[in-house]
């Protein structure tokens, strides 16, 4: 029904421009353009160029010696590790939260939501102090950890908990608005259709929020891999053990190697890229689905 | 249908998860030689020329006990402390000052707390002192303590409360004043509230202060370790910056600790004793000078890295504080002389 009405509307106005029919003129429009533009020049291409210029300064010698030097090498791997099993994580409890969040109705619902906020609202060294707090030599956990011989933090627990904790809000926030948009009606017809719960899960629910659901895990993993403050803190700075990328590049520049800090600077910056291009990719290529699936 | 797809990539990724879980943690908790050197900020190159050279005369000597490397952390010294307290897994300590080691004696209990005189020299197997770092051609005309106090100039060093060399600083710059003003209290306070006022940021660790002073051009005089200075110019070349040696300074004498609990725990007590023990030899000596650190054997080193060593009067903590353990509290405790004196630039 809409459909037939939806293009005599349009028809109705059809010399009309696009600036002139919210109201504004042209000048208003081109100057908030060139604000935003030169804003996002200046501001955000500005630096990112000039990561890679100073990645380049030394030459292609300089920036592979950088990155293949071991403890740059552990630092990659660390990093990917780290990533690797932080966002499969966030995944799976994501989901879950956002399931349950947006399917159900229970008592206590919203603090679940603010819950799920909280890493984005607490500071990232406060992140990471609390697991020096638990688990700290001298935290409430710490004798017995020790009495164990178990480490987490200054070792690779304590840098994935932190990674963990930063990154939780990623999927489960991307997730819940899409899902709760949905409601449950597809859900439930599959279900009067005979259909396992699982089966529903993985042939329903699933591919209904997977732009969603892969847009917030490609957020997740940028972060995941790029966390500084949580992770500084509970990471001792051991050289090819627990420094992380991001880690690395400080130590490098604090030791006068501009050149190298840059070099891996710009391998960081180069993942983003990747994420960024992934998802201007899969916009471009599969931009309706998106638009029909997502609400903001 | 898709099922088979979602349910397979979901298990494949659950697997995967839990597999480098546990190779993490397998690979964290194999034992291997490996000792764990945590330093302060200034070290860095320092320790890195060390380690080679005992690592090679190490394994040369015990080919059955071979260490398979020396892993380094550097921060702040007060910071560094802080992370071996909260369980860092350090062999060795190298940091800035005594105070530092001695709160981890104090709060780990995983060193007896008469840890100084298990080696020789106050366990200090090199000392430095502060001296000033000035723009090339001194524009401000900066030459002594007392010129820092001078309306306009901008002084640069860390936060006592984190780092070493600060205190350092913080210290010398006290004792001047003792020694200007006669030990007039009142004087020595104002003047350090008003050298206190001219410093427009301080940082966490001496090397991000020696970042901001010389990579990112601020301030006019760069309060720092002499062998910081040093490393400054070699970076940099000589002809941004000069040294400037004051009329006195204080001796710094950073020390080095075995952390007992730490060493007995991964059994490396044999590797960690003897790498600390191979800075006080001719060889570890002669790496000390070379890296701008004043060795306390001076013959093992280079002269001609001696020769850059200005000549200048040192006072020593005990002579003028009585000890760490006395000047720690008074200046850098809670509400001590530097919370007192120090007023956040408005």
């Amino acid at each position: 029904m809409s459909d037939a009405i939806l293009p005599s509307a349009v028809t109705a106005t059809p010399a009309r421009s696009p600036s002139r029919a919210r109201g504004e003129s042209p000048a208003v429009q081109v100057v908030l353009i060139a604000v935003s533009l030169a804003f996002l020049l200046l501001f955000l291409l500005l630096p990112l160029v000039t990561v890679f210029i100073e990645a380049a300064a030394k030459g292609w010698e300089a920036y592979r010696a950088a990155i293949t030097e071991p403890d740059a090498l552990a630092a990659i791997r660390l990093t990917l590790l780290v990533a690797a099993i932080a966002v499969p994580f966030n995944i799976v409890v994501g989901i879950a939260a956002a399931w349950a969040v947006a399917k159900f109705e229970f008592r206590g619902k919203n603090l679940l939501i603010s819950l799920i906020d909280l890493p984005f609202s607490v500071s990232p060294v406060i992140s990471g102090l609390v697991f020096v707090l638990l688990f700290g030599a001298q935290g409430y956990f710490g004798p017995w950890l020790q009495a164990n011989d178990l480490k987490i933090v200054f070792a690779l627990p304590g840098l994935i908990l932190a990674t963990v904790f930063v990154t939780f809000p990623f999927v489960a926030r991307e997730l819940i608005p899409h899902m709760q948009s949905l409601g449950s009606s597809d859900d439930e017809a599959a279900l009067t259709l005979g259909a396992s719960p699982w089966r529903v899960f993985f042939c329903v629910t699933l591919p209904n929020v997977k732009w969603s659901l892969f847009y917030g895990v490609l957020l997740c993993n940028a972060r995941a891999m790029g966390e500084f403050g949580a992770v500084a803190v509970v990471s001792g700075k051991i050289r090819g053990l627990t420094n992380t990328m991001p880690l690395h590049i400080e130590i490098l520049y604090n030791e006068y190697m501009g050149a190298a800090a840059f070099a891996v600077a710009s391998l960081l910056a180069g993942l983003a890229l990747v994420t960024l291009v992934l998802k201007t990719l899969l916009e471009w290529r599969y931009g309706d689905a998106i638009a029909a699936s997502r609400r903001h | 249908m898709t099922r088979p797809v979602y349910s397979r990539l979901l298990r494949a990724g659950l697997v995967l998860g839990a597999f480098t879980l546990c190779f993490g943690v397998v690979a964290g908790a194999r034992a291997q030689t490996e000792l764990l050197n945590v330093s302060y900020d200034p070290t860095r190159e320092l320790y890195r020329e060390i380690n080679a050279a005992f690592i090679a005369e190490w394994n040369a000597k015990h080919p059955d006990k071979k260490i398979a490397t020396i892993r380094q952390s550097h921060g702040g010294s007060g910071a560094q402390a802080r992370t071996v307290i909260d369980g860092l897994n350090a062999d060795v300590v190298t940091l800035a000052l005594a105070g530092d080691i001695d709160a981890v004696a104090e709060r780990s209990k995983k060193l007896p707390l008469d840890w100084q005189k298990r080696l020789p020299h106050n366990s200090s197997p090199y000392t430095s002192t502060i001296v000033f770092l000035v723009r090339k051609g001194n524009p401000k005309a900066i030459k002594d303590w007392g010129d820092l106090v001078k309306p306009g100039v901008q002084i640069i060093t860390p936060n006592p409360k984190t780092s070493g060399g600060a205190r350092w600083n913080y210290l010398a710059a006290w004792a001047y004043a003792e020694k200007a003003f006669n030990k007039d209290e009142g004087k020595v306070r104002d003047y350090i509230a008003k050298l206190l006022a001219n410093v427009p940021v301080l940082d966490t660790g001496a090397r991000g202060a020696t970042t901001t002073f010389t990579q990112r051009g601020i301030g006019d005089v760069f309060l720092s370790w002499e062998n910081e200075a040093f490393l400054a110019l070699k970076e940099f070349g000589a002809d941004k910056f000069d040294i400037v040696v004051p009329s006195l300074s204080i001796l710094a004498e950073p020390p080095v600790a075995l952390v007992d609990g730490n060493v007995d725990a991964k059994k490396t007590r044999e590797q960690a004793q003897a790498y600390l023990e191979f800075l006080y030899t001719p060889k570890g000596q002669a790496i000390i000078a070379k890296n701008f650190y004043r060795p306390r054997n001076p013959e093992a080193a280079d002269a001609k890295d001696i020769a850059n060593f200005p000549k200048v009067e040192l006072v020593t903590i005990d002579d003028v504080f009585g000890s760490w353990k006395k000047a720690q509290p008074t200046h850098f405790g809670d509400g001590g002389t530097f919370d007192q004196l120090y007023k956040p630039a408005r």
